[in-house]
């Protein structure tokens, strides 16, 4: 990836598909996780991915960013196959993501986290980090700016040399962000990201997520919050019981019977803050 | 390889015998890394003290060999009690004083390894140093029987004399074998069983499966931390006078290299698996014991650690898998 | 590079790369804060004296620091080569997060290929046998780890463990290797004669320099250990050096992350499978290279000399000093190398007093007696925020 990824860019290519799943299924044992999900992030869009609990989201992620392998069906990322490319791989692609749970290097601080992000594509050895290589000082010093720019971005400026496991939760989750963005990926994959949060948060989460689309990053979106995710997604997908069921602009989606029908007495899910359930 | 033929069924019958012991300790380990994903390094001390515990009660009886039936049985079941007793309550020690603190400062799970290291030199060399301290004490004269020579090997005199029973290929299984195989399959299904059925059981595989989860149903997780020392000690206590039985001496050191063997054997049953310990056990002692006679016997150690390697290879969570926590209600 | 105790450890991410960036003074006692604030060349002075200062100190006989049953230079040489192990383990360990209970079997290999090369099967140069020890000791460590670190942490232990034992064992069983009798006649550094160094002799608080009593400098011979310690101290700054630049690098922060959680290290874009490998590789490097130096001094070894007990000593060193702070692993396994060898005179008890200290140790100080610096510059942070302000607006 070039450097200058990271600066804003048009989003003038809105259309093409950046990630496609194709007819991807995922079997755990006799439980089928994914059954047959086909749909496009497009690039530069902010796609929303919602469900019901246990719909096969965070699944989905896992199968975009090599935690799983499908049982049948394809991942494309940029027109190209994911294959059975390993994890760090596929984020050297330009795939990053959040997790469910918050997975920080907790005794790490604030910035080395990040700089782990950026050093995704650095290529430093032992040797260059012994002699003190001109590549060595070269990845260091731009994958310190990387960070800090980064950081500034998620106003984490003033938190960079504190411990990660010291933040405070709020700033623990737009670390994480900082850190996914920090490996200079084309898609951001935020999972949960407004889990835990009060309206005010969530209101400056959706503005961050538009900021962090305007930097011509696109966005998919797990979220259990319909008002965060109908306010801020261009389009969105809804998954249940491992099956796409709709797909479409959020009016679309909100009309659609089959959702309805999916939520259902499930408003529950929109209240219920913060699972502890295993995302990996 | 003729010798392992020829000697093939009392290879099986020594190495399933060795394989009984192995996995009674190795219970203690699994139970314990069960419910708090830690190795408890000072387990193989557990087993030691154990063992001394049944020959201090021999030596204290003075039983001779040859005595009358009902005598022996009493005395090897007062052994037993004493193993177990006494194994069990240093297993309680070591949660006291090793281990409590730091589950409660939630310490790395390092910090409890090096923790149990110190413990495990401790009470070793407070066994071999048993007849300084009573020196110390001024209580040698008195303790004579039970401290001398306190850095050798101690004789188990076994009240029960060894006979043979049946013959199968040309190796006569005696009493021992039996009594020692026997009762390490019955100890196991009765521990299965506990675990299984009883309330205690129950809170144990609760904690090993969440531990929040566990606490917040009412689970007094400390008690049930101790419960698992215990019983672990409990089992490694039968073990010691199982050992006793047919190898008849124990010596202040001699829990290490058993309870690297032991701990070996829960690894490659699947750790944290109950069934697993004592099957573990059984495949360890056998394969060192056939791995011997095949390429000799100061290879014995090399075979154990080879098998557990080429296992955990292929078969990364052990032969049954690891389950204390999911094991079927 | 040469950085002794004396002049605090100011690495980061930031405080890199030759006074760019904001210099931030973490982590500092009230001592170390005063030392910090000199100016740098009272600081290049001070950490100068200390390393002299280190390099003496087989000559100065100190009373009570000296080991009255004990020739002082052999037990500055173990604790040093303690200190050695202790580091690489330090980088397998505290950095990676991976538990080698086997680590003692890399020092067998660096030893024994010293002895076998260069004295029971050949008889090649000590210039040629070191490098050698030190390469086969890292291509064991590369297959003994591509196999064994994809098994689970835990499992690494035992695993580890037995590869200890089995080298151990095969030793002992082999006649090629010296079997139970072991090498006798392992080639000692070259020496160069060159001039008598002599001791000083203490009466009460007043020392006098004692010239019947010297060390020649640089004889590597039976009765004189002291060049052997110079030789071990020397290795030592240079892999700390070495330690500090890995450390700084994308690769300590690749190790570290995967100690921390190793799945969302390899979604980061880690490669943690090759880290880890790495990390065993720098271990095994250093567990060889120190084995092979104990070897050329001791003149002699058997599988005696490499019991599994050792490589829980080397453990201990690491999570007693605080595993993951390289100078916290020097203390820890100056405790566990030098109490032993202070208090030979109790004999007896001294692996009673060690198991109890152990345990004291770690209930009651779990982070290792010098926590790893973050730990304690976490609770510092709020005093570097000017600073911080100055670095960001300045970037």
């Amino acid at each position: 990836m070039p450097s200058t990824a990271l600066e804003a860019q048009p989003t003038a290519r809105n259309g093409a598909a950046l990630l496609s799943l194709d007819d991807v299924s995922i079997q755990f044992g006799g439980l089928k996780a994914l059954d047959g999900v086909s749909f496009d992030v497009r690039e530069g869009e902010i796609l929303g991915l919602i469900g019901p609990n246990g719909a096969g989201k965070t699944t989905c992620f896992n199968v975009m960013t090599g935690v799983y392998q499908p049982t049948s069906g394809e991942v494309r990322f940029a027109g190209e196959p994911l294959g059975r490319r390993k994890r760090f791989a596929i984020t050297r692609l330009g795939i990053a993501r959040t997790f469910q749970n918050i997975r920080l290097f907790g005794n790490m601080t604030a910035l080395e986290n990040v700089l782990v992000g950026a050093d995704a594509h650095h290529r430093t050895n032992v040797i260059d980090a012994l002699v003190r290589s001109p590549r060595h000082r070269r990845e260091e010093r731009e994958g310190e700016q990387t960070a800090r720019e980064v950081m500034r971005f998620l106003g984490l400026e003033r938190r960079a040399d504190e411990l990660a496991r010291n933040l405070s939760y709020g700033e623990q989750r737009r670390l994480e962000i900082a850190r996914a963005m920090a490996t200079k990926p084309r898609l951001l994959c935020l999972d949960e990201p407004a889990a835990g949060f009060n309206p005010a948060e969530k209101a400056q989460l959706m503005d961050l997520i538009r900021r962090i689309r305007d930097r011509g990053l696109t966005v998919l979106l797990i979220e259990h919050d319909m008002g965060l995710v109908m306010g801020v997604s261009d389009r969105v997908a809804v998954l249940e019981f491992g099956r796409k069921i709709a797909e479409g602009s959020p009016a679309e989606v909100r009309s659609d019977p089959a959702v309805i029908a999916a939520y259902l007495g499930t408003e529950a899910d929109d209240v219920e803050d913060f699972h502890q359930e295993g995302t990996l | 390889m003729s010798f392992l033929i020829d000697n093939f069924v009392e290879l099986t019958v020594t190495g399933l015998v060795l394989g009984a012991v192995y996995g009674l300790v190795a219970l203690g380990y699994t139970l314990v890394y069960g419910v708090l994903q830690l190795i408890n390094f000072a387990h193989s001390e557990v087993w030691m003290f154990g063992s001394f515990a049944a020959v201090w009660v021999t030596v204290a009886l003075g039983v001779a060999p040859g005595s009358a039936l009902p005598i022996v049985i009493g005395v090897l079941l007062l052994a037993l009690l004493a193993a177990m007793a006494v194994s069990g309550g240093v297993a309680l020690l070591l949660e006291r004083v090793a281990y409590r603190r730091l589950i409660r400062l939630d310490a790395p799970k390092l910090v409890a390894l090096i923790s149990a290291i110190g413990a495990s030199f401790a009470l070793a060399e407070f066994m071999g140093l048993r007849d300084r301290i009573a020196d110390f004490f001024g209580l040698r004269d008195t303790l004579d029987p039970y401290v001398r020579s306190a850095r050798d090997n101690t004789r188990f005199q076994n009240p029960l004399q060894t006979e043979g029973v049946f013959t199968v290929g040309g190796y006569t299984v005696s009493n021992v074998d039996i009594i020692i195989i026997v009762s390490a399959i019955l100890m196991m299904v009765a521990l299965d069983q506990f675990i299984r059925r009883t309330r205690t059981g129950r809170g144990i595989r609760a904690v090993a499966q969440d531990s929040e989860a566990a606490a917040l149903m009412g689970v007094n997780r400390n008690r049930i931390i101790r419960a698992t020392f215990l019983v672990g000690g409990i089992m490694a206590g039968a073990a010691a006078l199982l050992y006793l039985m047919r190898f008849g001496v124990t010596r202040w050191n001699a829990g290490f290299l058993l309870g690297v063997k032991a701990f070996t054997a829960a690894v490659l049953g699947g750790i944290g698996n109950i069934r697993g310990a004592l099957l573990g056990g059984f495949v360890l002692g056998l394969a060192e014991n056939y791995g011997s006679a095949l390429i000799g016997s100061e290879w014995r150690d090399v075979v154990a650690f080879l098998l557990l390697v080429v296992i955990l290879l292929f078969r990364p969570t052990g032969l049954l898998g690891e389950s204390l926590g999911r094991a079927r209600a | 590079m040469t950085q002794g105790k004396a002049s605090p450890d100011t690495e980061s991410a930031v405080a890199r790369s030759g006074g760019r960036g904001p210099r931030l003074g973490w982590d500092r006692g009230a001592l170390a804060q005063r030392v910090a604030g000199l100016p740098r060349p009272v600081k290049l002075a001070l950490t100068g004296l200390f390393v002299l200062f280190l390099y003496a100190l087989p000559l100065l006989e100190i009373p009570l620091i000296s080991t009255p049953d004990t020739d002082f230079g052999a037990v500055l040489f173990t604790v040093a080569s303690y200190v050695l192990v202790a580091l690489g383990l330090n980088i397998v360990l505290g950095y990676a997060g991976l538990l080698d209970l086997g680590y003692v079997g890399f020092y067998a290999i660096g030893a024994y290929t010293v002895a076998v090369f260069g004295s029971l099967q050949a008889q090649l140069s000590w210039w040629v046998l070191i490098p050698l020890a030190v390469f086969l000791t890292t291509i064991s460590g590369v297959l003994l780890g591509a196999p064994t670190l994809r098994v689970r942490g835990d499992y690494l232990a035992i695993v580890t463990l037995g590869f200890g034992e089995i080298i151990r064992l095969t030793a002992l069983n082999t006649e090629w290797l010296g079997a139970a009798r072991g090498i006798t006649g392992v080639p000692r550094p070259p020496s160069v004669e060159l001039f008598d160094i002599p001791h000083l002799q203490w009466s009460g608080a007043t020392a006098v320099v004692d010239l019947d009593d010297t060390t020649t400098f640089l004889v590597f011979g039976v009765a004189d250990q002291a060049p052997y310690y110079w030789l071990m101290l020397t290795v030592i700054f240079l892999v700390l050096g070495a330690d500090r630049m890995l450390r700084l690098s994308r690769i300590g922060r690749a190790w570290e992350a995967t100690r921390e959680d190793e799945d969302a290290a390899e979604l980061m874009g880690v490669p943690t499978f090759k880290f880890k490998l790495l990390a065993f590789a720098c271990g095994a490097f250093i567990g060889g290279l120190s084995g092979a130096l104990f070897a050329s001094r001791q003149g002699f070894i058997n599988p005696e000399s490499f019991l599994l007990l050792l490589s829980i000593l080397f453990v201990a060193a690491v999570v007693v000093g605080g595993a993951g702070n390289r100078y916290g692993v020097i203390l820890g396994a100056i405790v566990v190398a030098y109490l032993p060898e202070r208090f030979r005179g109790f004999e007896e008890w001294r692996l009673l007093v060690f198991g109890l200290a152990l345990l004291i140790l770690a209930n009651y100080r779990p982070q290792g007696l010098i926590p790893p610096r973050r730990a304690r510059r976490a609770q510092a942070v709020d005093e570097q925020l000017d600073a911080l302000e100055e670095g960001t607006a300045r970037a």
